[in-house]
């Protein structure tokens, strides 16, 4: 009797954990699914990402990538594949190639150009400062403000 | 010093151009497909009419054919059709069709209706070779050369014109 009611409760605990870890396994997949597909744009409606879009593509894609992670791929792996098909544009994430120096570097670009304008500027502004002596007037003045003090 | 004073004026005029150019393109304009002048994607799907049947890409090799993506429920793909229907009477190039995550009746409803412009339609329920062609919506009209290697692409309706002076002209030369 107690043998039974032992392995009954072997068996249900261990079906317990047996669904949990596998609930557990989805929820892991769906959080790489989503943080994958954030950085996918919908090829649809141009300017949301595979994640947010209610397009059919996007869907279907959801769909495909679910099952290629299911299969052992890695994202790397899976952004390659969908890299392939579609081109640059699905990827938010471009890649740094001849077309796209300008994008990844004009920011350096700008930034180099404006510290060296910010240098002219401010090497004029101190060449415009003069020094000029106090007369003695000024002198006696400025005195009696300091000893007002 | 003075002439600094004219660098923000000079930055937003140069702002203001290259604003108003982006007005006027195309925010919904075609994408570079990632498939051209590579070997077009293997498929066998059932075929439509008669799921008994399956086609391969297999079966088009050494011949310039037509892949276009269609479905029942695409409205510029009904608006298509019977320019389909036109072209392919001229036999110039085979058409083959994908119908795209369609209901079948729908789809051969369609076809019944008008002719069928289709040398072998294949039905792709689940859109899976749909993805393996980068297809992102319908129709889209692929040039599929001798050796199973993608020459053109169109997302588009394939109008008159485009027929006339893109896709003939590049199957004529694909052909000799």
């Amino acid at each position: 009797m107690k043998f039974f009611v032992v392995a009954i409760g072997l068996i249900v605990v261990s079906g317990l954990v047996s669904v949990r870890s596998q609930t557990a396994n989805d929820t892991l997949l769906e959080q790489r699914l989503q943080n994958l597909t954030k950085q996918l744009r919908c090829l649809q409606c141009r300017n949301e990402t595979v994640a947010d879009s209610p397009a059919q593509i996007a869907d279907d894609l959801r769909k495909e990538i679910r099952e290629q992670m299911k299969a052992g791929k890695s994202d790397d792996e899976i952004i390659a594949f969908l890299h392939e098909r579609y081109g640059d544009f699905i990827l938010y994430n471009p890649p740094v190639k001849a077309t796209t120096y300008l994008l990844w570097f004009g920011p350096f670009l700008l930034l180099v150009g404006g510290t060296l304008l910010l240098f002219r500027f401010l090497k004029q502004r101190r060449a415009m400062i003069e020094t000029k002596p106090l007369t003695a007037e000024e002198r006696r003045r400025a005195e009696k403000l300091l000893r007002e003090i | 010093m003075k002439k600094l004073v004219f660098i923000p004026l000079a930055l937003f005029i140069g702002l203001v151009v290259f604003l108003f150019i982006g007005l006027h393109k195309n925010p919904n304009g075609e994408l570079p497909s990632a498939l051209i002048n590579k070997p077009a994607p293997a498929f066998q799907l059932r075929q439509l009419q008669n799921p008994n049947q399956t086609f391969s890409t297999e079966q088009m090799r050494g011949k310039v054919w037509l892949l276009n993506v269609w479905a029942s429920w695409c409205e510029p793909c009904r608006e298509e059709h019977p320019w389909l229907v036109a072209y392919s009477k001229t036999g110039i190039v085979p058409i083959v069709g994908i119908n795209w995550k369609d209901d079948r009746a729908a789809a051969l409803r369609v076809l019944s209706e008008g002719d069928n412009p289709y040398a072998f339609v294949v039905s792709d329920p689940e859109g899976r070779v749909a993805i393996d062609y980068g297809v992102t919506g319908a129709p889209e009209t692929y040039v599929i050369d001798r050796n199973g290697i993608i020459r053109y692409k169109k997302a588009f309706p394939i109008e008159q014109d485009i027929w006339d002076k893109e896709i003939v002209p590049l199957v004529r030369k694909l052909n000799q």
